[in-house]
């Protein structure tokens, strides 16, 4: 059999491969995990237990929304979890916008990119929106818009204090200038929020681009970030086409961030749960 | 009555009238030879032009609307301050890093009230756009349109802003000193902006770097301005995987004045002359500030808690989903 394989078929089957060792991620059990970084091989269990950072190279594996809520939180309410996408233009590219959502629907166990809910950390309240990458990679449509919006009012109406994890590949392509306008809804209810002395954590995970970075996921009274994160408005291909000019070491990551003003701290995953305590804390008191 | 100029810098879509244009030439000649009276005939031929431009801007399909928001010769910004207010005065700079000539804005007289004026500046020329930056801002191009909303703010002042950009600068220093940021803050300061605001697209709105100076009381549109999240060459090769499927892209996104108006994104659009505002900018920019005072005068005698109720509500209801 393995004789009659193209290079075609050896391509595919690499790369089924590594999609099942993504997947496996997120079963328990004896199973052997490579870090998609050093390439180190570690067990699943003690991967899940060091919260999907790599013990050797501290390489942040993405987490769903569904793992970085159960890391976190004590306990979580979702709100309003049964919104779901629109396909209001009609739009169609290689498949439609409606076979996309469904597609994602079934593929992610998500009904769209952001899970919100009312959380508890360490004994503290707050308003949670955790972004998920694994829904038509974390773009922001007016489902996201509307959840990210609908957690900030009945944050100002418990006073509970916001934080929300981004993760995105920018702007839902298919909901065309109504994802534009996520940006300007988000804001306007993050001018809200801050009208009220509520405070908001933002807390940017690897990657957070385009419409979200431009939004919300950079107006944090304090802004965090995981360690390495792709952060950036335009993204680097973009930028190496514009100017054709090789980009700076570590550029757009978020220490490059930190270095340059943007970003409050970077904190390891393992020292989040803390960090956002000691920061709930502080506004609590 | 001077002579109406002619433009000879054509769309590509134009292309049935340079035969047209041949002709009057030749009459001209011929006429101003003075051997033959040419007038009447010179006056038919343009009547002629005229009306092919029309048969053909009355029925535009999306990508050739892209092809006259994006036309060299479409006014600029700066065009327009010249022919909608009095006594403008550039003021430059965000007080922090330096002044983005991608972004002008400064004082101005509109039909005898103060105002402060911003928008995007593109060039009419090459050299013109190489300076410009082809009306791509940096952050300190969103943080100067900031400082100048906060000086309206203090003396209590409306804002006017005039859209025309591809988007926000993708690049190193761009990024390093914070675009994302830049845009973001302006969106929120947007909404609490304390004073009237009216924005007006008058040729490109791309994407957030669009946005970033945009989010009005009111949004008005020019006829052949378009609006969109991203390119349609840009969504063509990453949802279709081929940057030449422009076309189609335009078509699928719904980029045009009358869709944006359809979705509630706009709220008025604003008739250009025919053939587009480049083919009479005088009569385009005399729509455009009949528009702006129009919209702008219900909004004088809002209070500061009310207009930013009304920006709040206008942007808090964006949006199409199944509840
Ligand atoms: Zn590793």
């Amino acid at each position: 059999m393995a004789s009659t394989l193209s290079i075609h078929d050896w391509f595919n089957r690499k790369q089924q491969q590594k999609e099942i060792a993504r997947e496996r991620l997120d079963i328990p059990g004896n199973v052997w995990v490579k870090c998609f970084k050093c390439g180190q091989a570690i067990y699943a269990k003690d991967l899940e237990e060091n919260l999907k950072v790599c013990p050797k190279c501290q390489y942040h594996f993405k987490l769903t929304s569904a793992e970085r809520i159960r890391q976190l939180t004590d306990s979580f309410l979702e709100i309003n979890p049964a919104l779901t996408s629109k396909n209001f233009l009609n739009f169609t590219d290689s498949k439609s916008y409606t076979a996309r959502i469904e597609d994602s629907i079934l593929k992610s166990g998500l009904k769209d990119a952001i899970v919100t809910g009312h959380a508890r950390i360490n004994g503290f309240d707050a308003a949670l929106g955790v972004m998920d990458f694994s829904f038509m990679g974390g773009s922001m449509g007016s489902v996201v818009g509307e959840k990210i919006a609908r957690l900030i009012e009945e944050a100002i109406e418990k006073k509970s204090p916001v934080i929300i994890f981004s993760t995105s590949g920018g702007a839902r392509m298919q909901e065309s200038i109504m994802s534009l306008m996520q940006m300007a809804k988000t804001s306007a209810v993050l001018g809200r929020l801050r009208e009220t002395g509520i405070p908001y954590i933002s807390v940017l995970t690897d990657p957070t681009t385009g419409g979200v970075s431009a939004s919300f996921a950079m107006l944090g009274d304090v802004n965090l970030a995981e360690p390495n994160a792709l952060i950036c408005f335009a993204g680097p291909r973009v930028i190496e086409q514009t100017i054709r000019q090789k980009l700076p070491p570590g550029f757009q990551r978020s220490e490059y961030l930190l270095a340059h003003g943007m970003l409050d701290a970077v904190v390891d995953r393992r020292e989040l749960k803390e960090a956002l305590t000691k920061l709930l804390k502080f506004f609590k008191n | 009555m001077a002579e109406k100029k002619v433009n000879r810098q054509l769309l590509e879509f134009e292309k049935p009238l340079i035969e047209l244009y041949d002709k009057l030439e030749k009459l001209k000649t011929m006429s101003e030879s003075g051997k033959f009276d040419m007038t009447e005939e010179v006056k038919l031929m343009e009547k002629r032009i005229d009306a092919v431009r029309q048969q053909i801007f009355s029925n535009l399909s999306p990508s050739q609307i892209v092809q006259v928001a994006r036309f060299i010769q479409r006014p600029t910004t700066l065009d327009y301050f010249g022919m909608i207010f009095d006594d403008f005065v550039e003021l430059h700079g965000d007080r922090n890093f330096g002044d983005d000539p991608a972004i002008v804005g400064g004082i101005a007289t509109l039909d005898g009230r103060s105002v402060v004026v911003m928008g995007h500046q593109k060039g009419h020329s090459t050299k013109e756009n190489l300076t410009r930056n082809f009306g791509t801002a940096h952050p300190e191009g969103y943080r100067k349109a900031l400082r100048l909303m906060r000086l309206a703010e203090r003396y209590n002042k409306p804002v006017i802003s005039l859209i025309d950009t591809p988007g926000a600068y993708p690049g190193v220093g761009a990024e390093e000193r914070g675009q994302a940021e830049a845009i973001a803050k302006n969106l929120r300061e947007m909404t609490e902006l304390t004073v009237p605001f009216v924005a007006a697209i008058t040729g490109e709105g791309g994407s957030g770097g669009a946005l970033g100076i945009a989010m009005g009381n009111r949004v008005l549109m020019m006829e052949f301005a378009i609006y969109s999240v991203i390119s349609p060459e840009g969504c063509a090769s990453i949802l279709f995987r081929d940057a030449k499927r422009a076309n189609e892209a335009a078509v699928a996104m719904k980029i045009t004045a009358k869709d944006m108006l359809e979705l509630g994104v706009s709220d008025e659009i604003i008739k250009e002359p025919p053939g587009g505002a480049h083919q009479d900018p005088k009569l385009a920019a005399k729509n455009l500030k009949s528009a702006i005072i129009k919209n702008l005068n219900p909004l004088l005698s809002l209070s500061a808690r009310e207009l930013i109720a009304d920006r709040y509500n206008k942007y808090r209801k964006m949006g199409i989903f199944n509840e």
